[in-house]
Parts: structure tokens; C-alpha cells; sequence
């Protein structure tokens, strides 16, 4: 049983980062479409109110994926982050400003002000999206580190085409499900908009995503990853079939489905090994090696065991009270603050 | 300057303003899931003002505090990657607990009441609050067990030369959390109640000077009335309750940390001399408490200190509770940490090119004595002047000294400089140690590793600079814009949180008056 815990782990932090790319994944996409496609403060208000009451719940799957790693695989959680320093330091930038600007932006009634707020909220989407994308695709791939685990060749040594990679398939997924989110969260010509990016882009944002998982696949892969991929296809060509048939809760479903296949296809193609090494395979991080004892990973067995369905029945209740379609018109005047 | 310092410089500036904004959730908090519990059971239409506007400041400051906790959950494995690697197996559990059981529920619970407002049943709504509120306070449990655990290793064996956890439940008992526990939650409560005292002193002062409320010959308050709705008698009523809640609060709080931190003390006497002995600059054996020292504390000599008023027995009794033992001074201690500790770093390439060198075991002087006096020193002016404030109060408003208003209002920094210089104090006063030794282990089950050790060997001076300047710009920034915004939501009084407070009936006739009455408008959006 104990010998069983550290792949029980691996494959819950596989559920773990599927689970925040599902949900965070449209809320940074609705963050970057913010800029990308809605000029008017009332759309974007739509915008933002469609995530309003869940964005932190969702960036909650990425503290636990990361508190869990740091738990389950210390060293695993020690190379990846310092390896890819720069790229996390930059993430975290982007989140914070994304944070604060949801909060804040509708705090002070100007539009330079919500202008503002609106870039910090874009470029603080994409920034995140695309340096998790990055480092998702580095830890399936590989990076240049030595015995200790440490990364050597200075400050760029972990920049590769797969990295380049990595961030285009979750900045690209975030996009178009992010698009699918709105068609189903909104009304009107918000939603008429956010179709239209799901029908035109959907084919080709997923491509950038196959690529990586295909790479890995090649790698480690097994007839099962290889079955995975095929679903994904399939649900990806049902998410656009359901698009153009106006079903926007079955496109979302879909569209969700096919990363989650794909994320799954390329963590078990790359098991046991949690990071390669570039320099000598003797340097890999794997499951075992880089797994806390079986006591550790025992008792935080229990915990998510209560936990996580917990979590999922009340992030789920939220979505069902905010079930409502919004549009427009939902949206109250803006309010100025004004001194006494 | 070294990656070391540059590590240490940075997890020092974001943890210390990370907890600048921590307290305030946390107390604040609690405060407004009792003003909410308040009008759920009377109705009173104060109570939900007091609700809507001090929950407005709350989630502003609020998303402060998670953006930058985001970085905390990171920075171990950024630039402390030794040391994650070392402890991981410990260290991390209290964390991914603090996600999965605390974290979740705050975000989405806080959703659920910020946008819930008429959506969910009252009682939901109030629960939600309270839900998410409580996280919080779990998140702080967490969080202490894991610091608590660097302070004073406990529930662990040592496999291959690392700790590994063969006993949660003593690291989730151990008694240094245990104590520091209550100490931070008291001391997130005196943020709160200054914070409540000094801004409802800025607008009952502001009621007075706007000629609302008045004072007759007898001394009696006459509350009055403007013509804004929001100005009316239970606006007076809001801020006279929140003003005496808050001063209540501060009051209690300053007792809680009074007593939990004297625990505490009492506790790190044993279980790290060096830094109570630092916190005094106290070279020899002594029983006498200083209340100043004089001499160059920046030299860390103890040759060059003079304690110029010290107060005989009560060094005793902050340790052991009676005032004749001897508590053991610096030059004492050191001998003693180089024989268990060793005198030098061992050659090991960790240490880098600090292996070898010799060890000093002997805090920054000049940090740890004034970051024990600043802390106490806050907490109590602070707490005095709660008292003060709440007899001035016992008539119905605040005098009309434009002067007196500055000081309640400024008094809000006192016990967030308290909250600070704590950390500060107990944080650099652990070191050079990054997990202090446990002195009731010895032989193997000893572990303890000094900081010089812990930090990322990979990570280069150049990173490590980049985004230290990028991370304190940005919350200076940030800082900047937060204080801003709470001044002006602060200026607009309940009104700022309450719309339709601010304007007559009358206005409500046209232009955009008519949506608010629609039900496909929202009646919380961003």
C-alpha cells in the first residue's frame, strides 16, 4: 500500500493542475478577451462579473496544486521552482495585478482609472497563463539540472522551443475556453462575440496543446496516453459541433474534456518521471525519488480524501447560485464615491 | 551583496508586508461577521450600515493580503530551495493543509457573500461570512504550526540526515503554535479595534464640524440630522458603536497579547535562550528587566552596552515567573551554542564560500532589543489609548480638536508597528539558525540548519536582485494606491458602500433610478 502512495500523489496533482487549468483556466481567458475583444466598459463589466464570484476559488487550485507538490514531492516543488525562477516571479506579478484589478477597478468611477485596471487584468492573465503553460510543459520535458537538482547555465537556461510551446497551448486553451465560458455565462451581443471566437478559433487553438502532449507521448507514452489523445480529439470536434449548434453548455463540457484528457495523457505518459534532466538521465527527478515518506503522504491521503470532494460540492454550489445568465442589462450604473 | 542576503532582504519585505495586511483581514474580519450577526437578530438598520462599510474597507485591503500571499506559497521553492528539500517533508504538510482546508473555503465562501447579497437567504449569506471569515483564522493556525516548527522542531525522526514526520499531531500541538497562536489572532484584533476607533472618531469629529451634531451648555449630545440620507441619526449611531467596539476590541486584544505573549516568552527562554538573551543585549547572568540600554548595540559587543535603568526580578519573572533566578546573559550562551552547534560551518558546498567560517550565534543586537520594545511599546500606547478614547466616548461623541482626530486617526499604525516588529524580532532573533534546534532533542534526533545553507545554490545574485526590486516596487505601488483607496471609501462614509444612501429620494425619480428596482440587475457587481 505504501509503495502505491507516491504514484496515488503524482496522479493527484495530475487532477490537481487539470482542475485549475478547467477553472482558472476561464477566468484568465476572460481576463485576456477583456482586451482582446470588448471595447465597451459595459461589456467588459459583463465580463467580469461572469468570474466575479469565482476567479479566487479557481486561483485556489493552483496554491493547493503547488502546496501539495511542495507536501508530496519536496524535491520536485525545490527544482522546478528555482529552475524557473524568472518565469514564476513573473507569474506571480501577473496575479497580483490581476488580483488587485478585479477588486479595484471599479472602485474609482474614470475611465483612465478602469483602463488601467483593464491592461493590469489582461497582461496579468496572460503573463500567468502563459508562464504556467511554460513551466507545465519544462517539467514534462525536461530541464538542465544537475545531481543536487539545482539548474545549471544561468538565469535563461530552462528558454526552449518547449517552453515557447507550453505557454502557447494554455494561453491559446484559456482563450477559446474562456469564449465557450461567456457563451454560456451571457446574453446578448457579448455572447453573439464570444461564439464567434469559439467557432473561428477552437480547430486550431487546441493544436499548440496536441503538439506538447504528442512530444510526450513520443517520449513515454503508452497505448492508454495514445487512447487519451484520440478522446481528446473527439471532444474537441464535439465542443465545435455543439458551438455552431448553439449548445453552449455541451461546447463547454466538450472543449473542457479534451484539456482534460490531454493534461492527463501527458502526466501519465511522462510517470515516473516528475522532471527529467537535460544533462544525464541519472538526474531525473521521479515519483519515488522525489516523494516525502509514506507517513507524510498517508496522512495528506486522508485529508484530501474529505477534502476534495468537500471543495467540489461547495465550488459547485457557488455555481449553481450564480447560475444566472448575465447581460448588459444586469449590470447597475457605475458609482461614484464622493467625500462628505 | 550575496544571494544570501538578497534571499533574506526579500523574504523579509514580503512577509512583513504580506502581515501588514494580514492582521487586518483577520480582525477586521471577525468584526464585521459581528456587526452582520448584530443586524441579522435585531434588524437595526446601524448595524447593517456598520456591516456594508466596514466590509467595503475589509475587501479592499483583503485582496491585498491574497495577492501577496500567493508569493509566500512560492518563495520557499524559489529562492529556498535547500531548505524546502530539507524540511519539505514536514514543513510542506502544514501548507497544503492550510490550501485544502482554508484557503478554499475563504475564497469561495467570501465570493458567495460579496455577490450574494439579496441572492442567498439572509442566514446563508450571514453563514458565508462567517465561513470564510473562520478560514482565515485556520489559515493563521496553519500557517504558525509551520512557522512554530522552525522555531522549535517537533513529531520527527531523522532518516539520511533529514527530518522526516512520524507524528503530525505534535507538530499540530506543539506548544510554541499553541501560544503564538493566540498572540496573533489578539494581535490582528488590536489592528482591527484601532482601525474601528480611529476612523469613527474621524467621522463623529466630522459630524461635529459639519455643525450635525452639537453640545449643549449642560454637556449633553444633541444628534442631529443633514440633508443627505446618509447623514441622518443612525449614521451618529454607526460610527459611536463602531468607535466603542473598537475600542472595546483593542482594549481585550492588547490583554490577550499581554498574556499569550508572556507564554511565549516564558517558552522561549527554554527553547531559544540566545534570543530572549538578545532581546535584553543582556552580556551577563542576570535577574533584572531593562527598560533602557545605552551603549553601541551595533558594534554586537557586549563590552560596549550599559543597561541604564533595569528593573531587578522582572527579567525573572518573564522567564520562570518568580523573581530570583538567574537568567543566563550572552556570554554564557554563546560557549554554549559553539559546543553543541560547532564553531564553524562545516565544509560542505552548500555553505558556498561561507563554509568554514565561523558562526556567530548572537542575533543583530540592535534588531531584536528595539523590535522587543517597539512591539511591547505599540501594543500598550495603543491600547491606552483605546482606554482613554472610550471614557472620552461615554458622553456620545468626540471632542471638536481637529488635533485629537489626527492622533485616533494616525493612532491606527501603533499596533501595526507592533504586529511588525514582533515578527521581526522573533524571525531575526532565530537566527543564524533557519529551523532553530530543539534543545530537549539530542545526539541524532537533533536537527536544526542555519540559513546559510537553505537558499537556492542554482538561483544567481542577478535573479534573485531582479525581482526583489520587482516585487518591493510593485507593493509600494500597490501600498500606495490601497491606502488611497481606503482614504477616499473612508471620506465618503457609509454612503461609499451604500449607493442608495447617497442620494435623496427624490433623485431616485429619474435618470438611472428605475434599474435598481429591476430584477435582472445585479445588486452586487464589479
Amino acid at each position: 500500500m505504501s509503495e502505491a502512495l507516491p504514484t496515488l500523489w503524482f496522479v493527484l496533482i495530475a487532477v490537481l493542475w487539470a482542475g485549475y487549468l478547467f477553472l482558472e483556466g476561464f477566468d484568465l481567458g476572460v481576463g485576456m478577451l477583456m482586451k482582446l475583444v470588448y471595447r465597451t466598459d459595459s461589456q467588459r463589466r459583463v465580463l467580469l462579473n461572469t468570474v466575479g464570484p469565482v476567479w479566487d476559488g479557481n486561483e485556489v487550485w493552483l496554491i493547493t496544486a503547488i502546496g501539495a507538490t511542495f507536501a508530496a514531492f519536496p524535491a520536485w516543488y525545490a527544482s522546478l521552482l528555482s529552475s524557473l525562477y524568472l518565469p514564476f516571479t513573473a507569474v506571480l506579478l501577473g496575479l497580483i495585478f490581476r488580483a488587485v484589478a478585479f477588486e479595484w477597478r471599479g472602485k474609482v468611477d474614470s475611465p483612465a482609472w478602469r483602463n488601467r485596471w483593464d491592461w493590469a487584468i489582461a497582461l496579468g492573465s496572460l503573463t500567468a497563463a502563459a508562464g504556467i503553460g511554460a513551466a507545465l510543459a519544462l517539467t514534462t520535458t525536461g530541464l538542465p539540472i544537475n545531481a543536487n537538482g539545482d539548474r545549471e547555465g544561468g538565469p535563461f537556461a530552462w528558454f526552449n522551443g518547449y517552453a515557447l510551446l507550453g505557454a502557447a497551448a494554455v494561453v491559446l486553451f484559456c482563450l477559446v475556453h474562456a469564449a465557450a465560458f461567456l457563451a454560456l455565462k451571457t446574453e446578448g451581443g457579448v455572447r453573439g462575440a464570444a461564439l464567434r471566437v469559439v467557432r473561428r478559433c477552437l480547430p486550431f487553438a487546441l493544436l499548440p496543446m496536441l503538439a506538447w502532449a504528442l512530444t510526450v507521448q513520443v517520449r513515454g507514452g503508452t497505448m492508454l496516453t495514445a487512447l487519451a489523445l484520440v478522446f481528446a480529439a473527439g471532444c474537441a470536434a464535439a465542443s465545435w459541433r455543439s458551438a455552431r449548434g448553439n449548445r453552449d453548455g455541451r461546447a463547454f463540457a466538450a472543449l473542457g474534456a479534451a484539456m482534460v484528457l490531454m493534461i492527463g495523457s501527458i502526466f501519465a505518459a511522462a510517470f515516473p518521471v516528475v522532471l527529467p534532466s537535460t544533462l544525464d538521465p541519472l538526474f531525473d527527478l521521479t515519483v519515488d525519488s522525489a516523494a516525502s515518506s509514506p507517513y507524510t503522504l498517508g496522512l495528506m491521503s486522508i485529508v484530501a480524501a474529505f477534502g476534495l470532494p468537500l471543495i467540489l460540492a461547495y465550488q459547485g454550489w457557488t455555481y449553481w447560485v450564480f447560475r444566472r445568465r448575465i447581460s448588459e442589462r444586469s449590470i447597475p450604473a457605475a458609482h461614484a464615491v464622493t467625500p462628505l | 551583496m550575496e544571494a544570501l542576503e538578497i534571499a533574506r532582504w526579500q523574504f523579509g519585505i514580503t512577509t512583513v508586508y504580506h502581515f501588514l495586511m494580514v492582521p487586518l483581514t483577520i480582525g477586521l474580519g471577525l468584526l464585521v461577521a459581528v456587526m452582520q450577526t448584530l443586524w441579522y437578530r435585531t434588524g437595526e438598520a446601524s448595524y447593517l450600515r456598520m456591516t456594508r462599510f466596514w466590509g467595503k474597507l475589509f475587501l479592499i485591503n483583503f485582496i491585498m493580503g491574497v495577492a501577496t500571499g500567493l508569493v509566500q506559497e512560492f518563495q520557499f521553492g524559489l529562492a529556498w530551495s535547500e531548505y524546502s528539500r530539507f524540511v519539505g517533508d514536514i514543513f510542506g504538510a502544514p501548507l497544503a493543509l492550510e490550501a485544502l482546508l482554508a484557503f478554499f473555503v475563504e475564497s469561495t465562501f467570501l465570493g458567495l457573500w460579496i455577490f450574494g447579497w439579496q441572492r442567498l437567504p439572509k442566514l446563508v449569506h450571514l453563514l458565508c461570512l462567517w465561513a470564510a471569515v473562520l478560514a482565515s483564522v485556520l489559515s493563521a493556525y496553519f500557517i504558525l504550526v509551520a512557522n512554530s516548527w522552525m522555531q522549535h522542531p517537533v513529531g520527527y525522526e531523522v532518516v539520511d540526515g533529514r527530518p522526516v514526520l512520524n507524528d503530525i499531531w505534535a507538530v499540530l500541538t506543539n506548544n510554541t503554535a499553541l501560544v503564538a497562536f493566540p498572540h496573533t489572532v489578539f494581535g490582528a484584533l488590536a489592528v482591527a479595534g484601532a482601525f474601528l476607533l480611529g476612523i469613527s472618531w474621524y467621522h463623529l469629529w466630522k459630524r461635529r464640524n459639519d455643525g450635525i451634531d452639537t453640545v449643549d451648555a449642560s454637556g449633553r449630545v444633541q444628534i442631529g440630522a443633514a440633508a443627505a440620507p446618509s447623514r441622518d441619526a443612525t449614521d451618529h449611531r454607526v460610527w459611536l458603536r463602531s468607535a466603542r467596539l473598537g475600542a472595546v476590541v483593542a482594549m481585550i486584544a492588547f490583554a490577550g497579547t499581554a498574556v499569550s505573549g508572556d507564554l511565549q516568552g516564558k517558552l522561549m527562554f527554554d527553547q531559544q535562550p540566545i534570543k530572549m538573551a538578545a532581546a535584553e543585549a543582556a552580556c551577563h547572568d542576570g535577574t533584572g528587566f531593562s527598560v533602557l540600554s545605552v551603549g553601541n548595540l551595533g558594534s554586537q559587543s557586549c563590552d560596549d552596552i550599559v543597561a541604564l535603568v533595569e528593573v531587578p526580578g522582572v527579567l525573572s519573572f518573564l522567564a520562570n515567573g518568580d523573581f530570583t533566578t538567574e537568567v543566563k546573559g550572552v556570554n554564557t550562551l554563546v560557549p554554549e551554542y559553539q559546543e553543541k552547534y560547532g564553531t564553524h560551518l562545516p565544509d560542505n558546498p552548500i555553505y558556498g564560500d561561507r563554509a568554514g567560517t565561523e558562526i556567530d550565534y548572537l542575533p543583530v543586537l540592535e534588531v531584536t532589543y528595539w523590535g522587543f520594545r517597539i512591539m511591547i511599546g505599540f501594543g500598550a500606547i495603543a491600547a491606552l489609548a483605546a482606554g482613554i478614547a472610550f471614557w472620552v466616548l461615554r458622553k456620545g461623541t468626540v471632542p471638536e480638536s481637529r488635533w485629537l482626530m489626527r492622533l485616533a486617526v494616525f493612532g491606527i499604525l501603533a499596533p501595526f508597528g507592533a504586529n511588525a516588529a514582533g515578527w521581526i524580532f522573533t524571525e531575526m532573533g532565530r537566527q543564524p539558525f533557519v529551523v532553530a534546534p530543539n534543545p530537549e532533542f539530542a545526539g541524532i534526533d537533533s536537527v536544526f540548519m542555519f540559513t546559510a545553507a537553505a537558499v537556492s545554490p542554482g538561483v544567481t545574485v542577478a535573479e534573485l536582485l531582479t525581482s526583489l526590486i520587482a516585487l518591493a516596487s510593485v507593493y509600494a505601488v500597490l501600498l500606495v494606491i490601497e491606502v488611497r483607496l481606503l482614504f477616499t471609501y473612508v471620506r465618503g462614509g457609509v454612503a461609499s458602500a451604500m449607493p442608495e444612501l447617497a442620494h435623496t429620494p427624490a433623485d431616485h425619480d429619474g435618470g438611472s433610478g428605475h434599474r435598481a428596482d429591476d430584477a435582472d440587475v445585479l445588486s452586487f457587481a464589479y
